[in-house]
């Protein structure tokens, strides 16, 4: 499926820095990718990779100060966020773009009814008259699969279990119909079983509604399941880019391939895990070189020294490594 | 035959839930039900389920940490139950843990000398020159280096830390370790080196596992048998090929469905189970997983059933089994 239209969210050269007493840190450093209308992106990586801040910057929601949109340019809809105002991303933020978090419990306020938190959302952002936007709010909840709508609006937090609270976000974001979804880590805190509901939700959402969503999480069961492209991102860089398939099947970058060779598969059985030695560095800890460079069995002189570009492969794929050196630079 | 090293019997925990104006008992939590299970020398149980199927307060009931309601633990042929304070510490020289948070599980304000050499105090093992000296032996069987003595927990990352909560487990040299969740605050990378060291450690060492996780990948590459919990009991309990090719139990298979499998090709049948686990301050009547399982009868409303051998070495608490009793 080819998109003609243009993307609906186009990140350019992002660095996104957190300023201490040491100096400046980067914890996102130049990225660059986009996600089209319906798509699902995938983001993985490890804790400290940037996955976090990425979203966060896209939202506008960094901490500023310490922390800092440095370079780069985020296009929605063409329009670019960096600069826009405060108060334009207000309306943006819920409109056209939501996010859900890792933990359902802390993003609920628990103060107030489930209807009074969705009806609220939908009243700034849709200028809707109360009844309307209760009517909406009972309607987007039996969306996401929950019983019982009428009464969960009246209903605090506290009285709903993880996976509901889940549902419920997923609901409120949805509420205002935004064009992208940026889903931060939504099924760590979930079981197993609940997790597997909320992905076929979330997929059902997606083929539904066309939403966009950015997919951003550590475990590669869940890329595998529902996402169609993925980035992975180690020490503030994209590393590599592919459609799922490829990331599975024809994983180039060394860290990738670690990753994948170190989580302990269900279906078979192995003597001995594969394990990247050394630790995740701390964000901004490596001037120079390659930032896989100390933990890849692969290193040679030239990655201590100098970085790699993110080199383009067959179509779509990109690896940030010399090894898969190619005369196409993707990331100029 | 392999030797049994430890033996639970009937195991119970009930949680008083006070209510009212004066906090009278009006009812009680049953984190744990009835869980009988062995575990032999030199193996690795693992202990799976969801959050609040009680795994961990099970593995924390086998050294008394929570006192049990009801039931036996049978540490070496001795019945921990009735065992006075001085007697349970000598025992608990044998049977150590490792909990899941190691940012939470160790002394910000202690060394890691100090921090591995306390168990040593307290058990009155060796002098001080020798309780150092064995510090610095451990940290380097655990993959650190001695020079990390002197430093503070949080001089460490989150892979260390638990290298160094695993240390002080083995410091006075135990038998059987219990491992609360000890990697799933890891990172996937530093995930698969702890859990190969515990590997290592375990032939090296002769040591016996009870391993409490809810990642079904990490259980199944740990363990030599496997028992899955829901909703304070034991629903099923075999070896892991067994358990993992061949689940008898409804809610076993459902649970092994959910897992996500990093192959976009595989296209899962799977077995979504509607609804959350209900709660165990009120257990549904009959088998626990009635309420949510997909082959539901109504045998299953009204009588719990009660596991049983349904294979040699392959336990499991349904009634789809209970039937092919002779």
């Amino acid at each position: 499926m080819v998109h003609a239209s243009a993307p609906v969210l186009d990140v350019r050269q992002l660095k996104t820095s957190f300023f201490s007493s040491g100096g400046e840190i980067p914890a996102v450093d130049k990225i660059s990718f986009s996600i089209n209308k319906g798509e699902i992106l995938g983001i993985v990586g490890e804790s400290g990779c940037g996955k976090s801040v990425t979203s966060l910057s896209i939202m506008k929601l960094i901490p500023q100060p310490p922390g800092k949109i440095v370079e780069g340019e985020i296009l929605l809809n063409g329009e670019d966020l960096v600069t826009a105002s405060e108060r334009r991303m207000r309306e943006i933020r819920g409109n056209d773009v939501a996010m859900i978090f890792q933990e359902p419990m802390t993003s609920l306020n628990p103060l107030f009814t489930i209807g009074n938190q969705m009806v609220e959302a939908l009243s700034i952002h849709k200028k809707l008259k109360k009844s309307q936007a209760s009517q909406q709010a009972i309607d987007m909840l039996k969306i996401v699969g929950l019983p019982r709508a009428e009464q969960i609006m009246k209903e605090y937090p506290h009285q709903l279990s993880g996976g509901m609270r889940q549902r419920v976000m997923i609901g409120m974001a949805l509420s205002c119909h935004p064009k992208l979804l940026i889903a931060d880590e939504p099924t760590t805190a979930l079981d197993v079983t609940i997790q597997a509901q909320i992905l076929s939700l979330m997929k059902d959402l997606n083929e539904q509604l066309e939403t966009a969503i950015i997919m951003i999480t550590h475990d590669l069961g869940v890329v595998a399941e529902i996402c169609r492209r993925v980035l992975v991102m180690y020490a503030g860089k994209i590393v590599e880019e592919a459609p799922v398939r490829t990331i599975f099947k024809n994983p180039k970058h060394p860290y990738t391939l670690g990753l994948l060779k170190s989580i302990p598969d269900i279906r078979d059985r192995t003597e001995r895990l594969y394990s990247i030695p050394g630790n995740v560095p701390k964000p901004g800890s490596i001037k120079t070189g390659c930032r896989f460079a100390a933990r890849c069995e692969f290193a040679y002189d030239r990655c201590h020294h100098e970085s790699p570009r993110l080199y383009q492969q067959e179509k779509g794929h990109r690896v940030r490594c010399f090894l898969h050196e190619t005369e196409e630079i993707a990331d100029a | 035959m392999p030797e049994i090293l430890l033996k639970v019997d009937n195991l119970k925990k009930y949680f008083p839930i006070s209510g009212g104006v004066f906090g009278k008992k009006v009812g009680d939590v049953r984190a744990v039900e009835e869980v009988s299970f062995f575990v032999n020398k030199g193996e690795t149980l693992g202990l799976v389920g969801e959050s609040g199927c009680g795994k961990s307060t099970t593995g924390r009931m086998l050294m008394r940490l929570i006192e049990p309601t009801a039931g036996e633990v049978v540490f070496e042929g001795n019945s921990l139950t009735n065992l006075n304070t001085t007697e349970l510490r000598k025992v608990r020289k044998d049977m150590q843990m490792v909990f899941q948070d190691p940012f939470a599980s160790l002394n910000p304000r202690h060394t890691v000398e100090k921090i591995l050499e306390e168990p040593l105090i307290v058990h009155g093992m060796g002098r001080k020159k020798e309780r150092k000296q064995k510090v610095k032996e451990m940290l380097e069987v655990v993959g650190l280096s001695s020079y990390h003595a002197n430093r503070y927990p949080h001089q460490f990352s989150g892979g260390q830390r638990q290298r160094i909560g695993i240390a002080r487990a083995l410091m006075t040299r135990p038998k059987l370790i219990i491992a609360d969740e000890p990697v799933s605050a890891l990172d996937v990378s530093i995930q698969s080196q702890v859990l190969n060291l515990l590997k290592d450690l375990q032939k090296d060492l002769q040591l016996t596992y009870i391993f409490i996780a809810h990642d079904l990948g990490v259980v199944k590459y740990i363990s030599d048998r496997v028992g899955v919990m829901y909703l304070g009991r034991l629903v099923e309990i075999t070896d892991t090929e067994k358990l993992y090719e061949n689940p008898l139990h409804p809610y076993t298979k459902a649970l092994l469905s959910a897992v996500p499998v990093p192959d976009p090709d595989i296209q899962k049948e799977r077995v979504l189970l509607e609804g959350d686990m209900p709660s165990p301050s009120n257990p549904p009547r009959g088998c626990a997983f009635h309420t949510r399982c997909t082959e539901c009868m109504d045998i299953c409303r009204t009588t719990r059933p009660q596991i049983r051998e349904v294979e040699p070495g392959h336990f499991a608490a349904c009634h789809l089994f209970q039937e092919s009793e002779k």
